[in-house]
């Protein structure tokens, strides 16, 4: 505990930051419901009322408060992305360190099935599963974590590869080490920052992907509130210099900044580096 | 040399393979979504009658089984068949509209892959730097945008207010280069925002994540410039995964832009798709489908052959 | 009046600008309907010949056809306004006009028709129009391997027959006294035969613009054709349409001076859209409606009580205001618009009223009711946010409704029709009958109630034949009623056409059957 409190104030500002940002979204969707005025789904006053009293950042296209959707969205949409992203990279981080350090035919069946996997057009895909399964967020979560899954791997394969060809893993084989402990112990310790830098972007990827089928007509359903469903359905007024579409994707930016923040931090810290190099 | 020869020799059959079983996926797919073309055409106005009659004709009455072979016959025989919808021969609905999809895939990563490849290579030479944060910020902020928002915000600024350049990609067959380019410049800056963050920041962390090594210490401590190590010591090593990356990006500005098509209602193969796939119109889907596919294990190949060149112990795996 | 009148002498003479005449007029209390109706009539004095009109429409497909009889969405009706005639038209102030035919006159019985056919009209090939073309364009749509979606309305024709070059007999399997709003349907186009076969795939047509190029779903290139019959009609030397499915996106091209007109404008931001120096708005209110249908052959909804504990329990005017904001009217569960000749105007307007609900509620036997109701903006745009405003409003009255979003992609065949609650979009019929027999006679493919009422349908066929208006005025009447007490239908409103124009396009009073002036924008509308 203490050390993470040293490893804490010897943090840049930017780690800083993203941390508290981190901590304030976090905090937000935990207590969604004694923060806000309203319910989420509440009709409370008239459609698109102005900002300022009562309603802090106006109402929506069907009266319903704007900075109660808001913090709701964080809870949902944050949870959305979370579970997706890490479902992701556990099914996709996985099979592509087993891929690269066995190598072979293990290598060739798996590398192949994602080959065609990620062969397959991933929107309009994602599309015709959710189509045919339905939009549930169970669904959602899963078919999106299926989908970046080959990503992921793809990725942890190509950095992975590299890893296991250096001398240090040889050795460990020629001592006649297991694969769990070849890959958890050699392995991804060297793979670690280009997986976590991409950890950060697919995060925030997942909430453009929901925002994006929702373009098309699926995604989350309502009146669940979630931040890429904001953006679209209030886009056409920024057009007009209207800025409430911005709240939402605002909130999904400085989010995605955070995010990485952090994990540019992670990066710079593994990598061995001192600040002032 | 011959290995790698070898390798893509057997690449490009594992490719045909690929395309195969993606046309299987594909076809079972959409034989999966409820409903088909007839009652798609019909919509609201669909009868029994008129969707058997539609059936018959079009010989959706058919085992799917019998269909697919049908239609991977034509295939092999070079034949991509005709669109159930309009009866117009698949090969001409598609070849405009391909060449407008890599037109502006094309735009848009010569914009893009340079950019991206600067930006990385300062941020991380000039790591922590203000330089470094705000190129972040920013490129992080545009990816947060999701691409309709983008390209909207693009319109307000460079088409309603400065009236710069159209709304709308009006493209037909016989514009001029420039004119054409001025004309797709919006949808490539849109496509642009939203690849540039992911390349320039894995340029950059694939860097930084060498800077570390011995011989880069090496290079440092023999008094080379900063500069000079990370172009000529670090980068090269780095490349593996930052061509990884690129090419999923290109794959993606062929592939994934159906919503900067609807946007900028510019007419490429990703509406198409979307259209066919609505209508269930099921030799336009696969034409499409192989289309991509072959596009991204070409890429895929490409990248595979690259990151050997530049590692060659890849090429002596165990 | 006066001020009205002197706005109008103003604006005639081009001292007064189209929007300060709306303004003006709307601050004397016409609504923008009327203000733009009369706009349209003042300006009416001067059509001018010349241009090319532009037009973004918020429809098309990559898959779409030239043939009328798979004509899907607006795009191609559109198209199909401007390249082809029918026999008759719903004129731009919603009376029956003459088109290709002449003329025409029932037996008594209403059950054979005679239609006298124009001399001298020519396609665009060269051909010169004859019975036979007219005979091939209805076959087209018949028998068993027809494939066209006009097809349940022509099934009531029994046998077309040719009466010399110039004269089609149709007779009909039944009376009915609306058989010449009938063929006036857009799908009805009159098309060239060739060895008695029509010719629907290429686009050619009778119609005041040739189709010089087509790409499905992109755009279109129209040719106005020298020798159209018409006069006083088709004043763009060229037309393009494009199409383009994105509302933002349209409304940017209008804005930039990109397109000259579109469809379909989002209401949510019209306002906002009409402050524009450049555009101006144009609406019409027609037939053209929102429902949420009840399977009535499904429990709960099979019993009544229910049903009328549900129409009780939503609140129309709040829907319209949200929804809609307030671009239409509210509906009193039918289908049958005010402008509709016998429109029942005496029948007290349904509200939003809890204890009625609960009431219903209870002689239904039920202490509380939950219900689906499967709904997605395919149906409607907002069907979604309808629906669940429609929720709120129930909750009140102890039901308790889960909105179901369904996906856009195949919603008119896998939900309409089969779920036991949803919404539907209807661009409703310019005759009583022709709506009543498409969507709540028994038996009928789209009865998507599935509601099946002995006197109703024996009103239905009686008013069919009848030739004396008072009478059917009755039967019409009476048949609202039964649909409004009974019906598994739950309309809450009648939504408008909202278009965008720029304020170079000047038109005459609009056509209010259908969207973009009864889609024949492109042959009525010039250039200021």
């Amino acid at each position: 505990m203490q050390e993470f409190f040293k490893l804490l104030r010897s943090s840049p500002w930017s780690a800083r930051f993203g941390m508290a940002v981190i901590v304030f979204y976090v905090v937000i969707a935990v207590f969604a419901p004694v923060m806000t005025p309203y319910t989420e789904t509440e009709i409370v006053g008239s459609e698109f009322e102005p900002w300022g009293e009562g309603f802090l950042f106006g109402t929506d296209n069907l009266g319903r408060d704007m900075l109660t959707r808001l913090v709701y969205g964080a809870r949902n949409t944050i949870g959305i992305a979370f579970v997706t992203t890490c479902l992701a990279f556990f099914i996709g981080g996985i099979f592509g360190l087993i891929a690269a350090t066995l190598g072979g035919w293990v290598d060739q069946a798996l590398s192949r099935i994602v080959d065609v996997m990620m062969a397959l057009p991933s929107l309009i895909f994602a599309l015709l599963l959710l189509t045919i399964l339905g939009t549930s967020i169970p669904i959602l979560i899963i078919v999106i974590a299926f989908l970046d899954s080959t990503r992921v791997y793809r990725l942890a394969r190509a950095v992975a590869m590299n890893v296991a060809v250096m001398d240090f893993v040889e050795v460990a084989r020629l001592r006649g080490e297991g694969l769990s402990w070849i890959i958890g112990r050699e392995v991804l310790p060297s793979c670690m920052p280009p997986l976590v830098a991409e950890f950060g972007l697919r995060f925030c990827f997942v909430f453009l992907f929901i925002s994006a089928l929702s373009f098309l007509g699926l995604g989350i359903q309502p009146p669940t509130a979630d931040w890429g469903s904001m953006v679209r359905d209030n886009a056409t007024l920024i057009t007009y210099g209207d800025i409430t579409p911005l709240l939402p994707a605002g909130a999904i930016a400085l989010l995605t900044v955070g995010v990485n923040f952090v994990v540019d931090w992670f990066l710079h810290k593994t990598a061995g580096l001192r600040d002032e190099q | 040399m011959d290995q790698i020869l070898k390798m893509v020799a057997q690449r490009l059959a594992l490719g045909v393979v690929t395309l195969f079983v993606v046309s299987l996926i594909i076809f079972s797919a959409v034989q999966l979504l409820p409903g088909d073309l007839a009652e798609a055409i019909l919509g609201q106005s669909a009868t029994p009658e008129t969707v058997a009659a539609f059936r018959r004709e079009l010989k959706l009455d058919l085992p799917a089984h019998e269909r697919y072979f049908n239609w991977l016959f034509g295939i092999i025989q070079g034949d991509l068949g005709r669109s159930l919808a309009n009866q117009r021969e698949i090969t001409e609905l598609i070849g405009g509209r391909l060449l407008n999809t890599l037109f502006l895939a094309a735009l848009a990563a010569a914009i893009a892959v340079p950019l991206s490849l600067t930006l990385g290579i300062l941020a991380a030479l000039y790591r922590n730097s203000f330089y470094d944060r705000a190129v972040n910020v920013f490129t992080l902020s545009s990816i947060s945008f999701p691409e309709f928002f983008v390209a909207y915000i693009l319109i307000l600024v460079f088409a309603v207010n400065l009236g710069m350049f159209p709304s709308i990609s009006n493209i037909s067959g016989n514009l001029e280069f420039w004119e054409r380019v001025y004309r797709t410049i919006l949808p490539a800056l849109t496509l642009t925002l939203v690849v540039v963050a992911h390349m320039m920041r894995m340029t950059r962390a694939a860097i930084i994540n060498l800077l570390a090594s011995p011989y880069i210490e090496m290079a440092n401590l023999k008094g080379i410039k900063r500069g000079r190590v990370i172009t000529h010591h670090a980068l090269p090593n780095a490349l593996s995964p930052i061509i990884n990356v690129i090419v999923l990006n290109l794959a993606y500005l062929v592939v994934g832009v159906v919503i900067v098509e609807v946007v900028f209602v510019y007419p490429g193969l990703g509406q198409l798709m979307v259209d066919s796939v609505s209508k269930r119109d099921i030799p336009v889907v696969q034409a499409c489908s192989l289309i991509f596919a072959a596009t991204y294990v070409l890429l895929n190949l490409t990248a595979d052959i690259l990151s050997i060149l530049s590692n060659p112990r890849l090429l002596h795996p165990r | 009046m006066r001020d009205f009148d002197s706005c109008k002498d103003l604006f005639a003479s081009g001292k007064m600008t189209r929007r300060d005449f709306m303004q003006r007029a709307m601050a004397l209390g016409a609504t923008t309907a009327l203000a733009s109706t009369m706009a349209g009539q003042v300006m009416a004095a001067t059509p001018k010949k010349g241009g090319r009109l532009r037009l973004g429409i918020g429809h098309g497909s990559t898959t779409d056809t030239l043939d009328p009889a798979t004509y899907e969405n607006l795009y191609v009706q559109v198209m199909g306004g401007a390249a082809h005639n029918k026999l008759t038209e719903i004129g731009n102030t919603g009376d029956l006009v003459s088109e290709l035919a002449e003329s025409w006159e029932p037996t008594p019985d209403a059950i054979q028709w005679r239609f006298k056919l124009r001399k001298g009209v020519e396609f665009h090939s060269g051909k010169t129009l004859d019975a036979d073309d007219v005979v091939a364009s209805f076959n087209h749509h018949r028998g068993d391997d027809s494939k066209s979606a006009a097809k349940p309305i022509v099934d009531p024709i029994e046998d077309i027959k040719t009466d010399g070059k110039d004269t089609v007999v149709f007779t009909m399997k039944s009376g009915n006294a609306d058989f010449p709003f009938i063929v006036s349907d857009y799908h009805l186009a009159i098309l060239p035969s060739k060895d008695g076969k029509a010719d629907a795939t290429s686009g050619t047509g009778t119609g005041g613009y040739t189709i010089e190029k087509y790409e499905p779903g992109v755009r279109t290139a129209l040719k106005r054709f020298p020798n159209y019959w018409k006069s006083g009609k088709a004043h763009f030397d060229e037309a393009e349409m494009l199409s383009i499915v994105d509302v933002a996106a349209r409304t940017n091209a209008l804005t930039t001076g990109e397109i000259d007109a579109m469809d379909r404008v989002d209401i949510k931001t019209a306002h906002l859209l009409a402050r524009k120096p450049n555009v101006n708005i144009a609406e019409t209110s027609g037939t053209a409606h929102y429902t949420f249908a009840m399977r009535t052959d499904t429990p709960p909804f099979d019993n009544n009580h229910v049903r009328l504990a549900l129409k009780h329990a939503v609140d129309r005017e709040a829907l319209l205001k949200t929804i809609l904001r307030g671009h239409g009217v509210v509906g009193n569960d039918h289908p049958i618009g005010r402008s509709n000749r016998f429109h029942a105007d005496d029948l007290p307007q349904r509200s939003y009223d809890i204890d009625k609900a609960k009431f219903h509620l209870k002689k239904a036997g039920l202490s509380s009711l939950k219900v689906d109701l499967s709904a997605a903006d395919a149906a409607f745009a907002g069907a979604v946010d309808a629906a669940v405003l429609f929720k709120e409003h129930a909750a009140k009255a102890g039901i308790d409704i889960n909105v179901v979003r369904e996906p856009n992609d195949g919603y008119w065949s896998n939900v309409w029709l089969k779920k036991p609650w949803c919404a539907v979009y209807w661009g409703g019929r310019p005759t009583e009958d022709w709506m009543f027999s498409t969507a709540y006679a028994a038996g009928a493919p789209w009865n998507d109630t599935f509601w099946e009422h002995e006197r109703f349908n024996k009103l239905l066929i009686q008013a069919r034949a009848e030739l004396d208006e008072a009478k059917r005025r009755d039967m019409y009447t009476e048949m609202q009623r039964l649909v409004r007490d009974d019906g598994g239908v739950l309309v809450p409103m009648f939504n408008n056409y909202v278009m965008g124009l720029s304020t170079k396009v000047a038109h005459d009073t609009m056509g209010a059957n259908w969207s973009l002036d009864g889609f024949r924008a492109i042959e009525r509308w010039w250039f200021a």
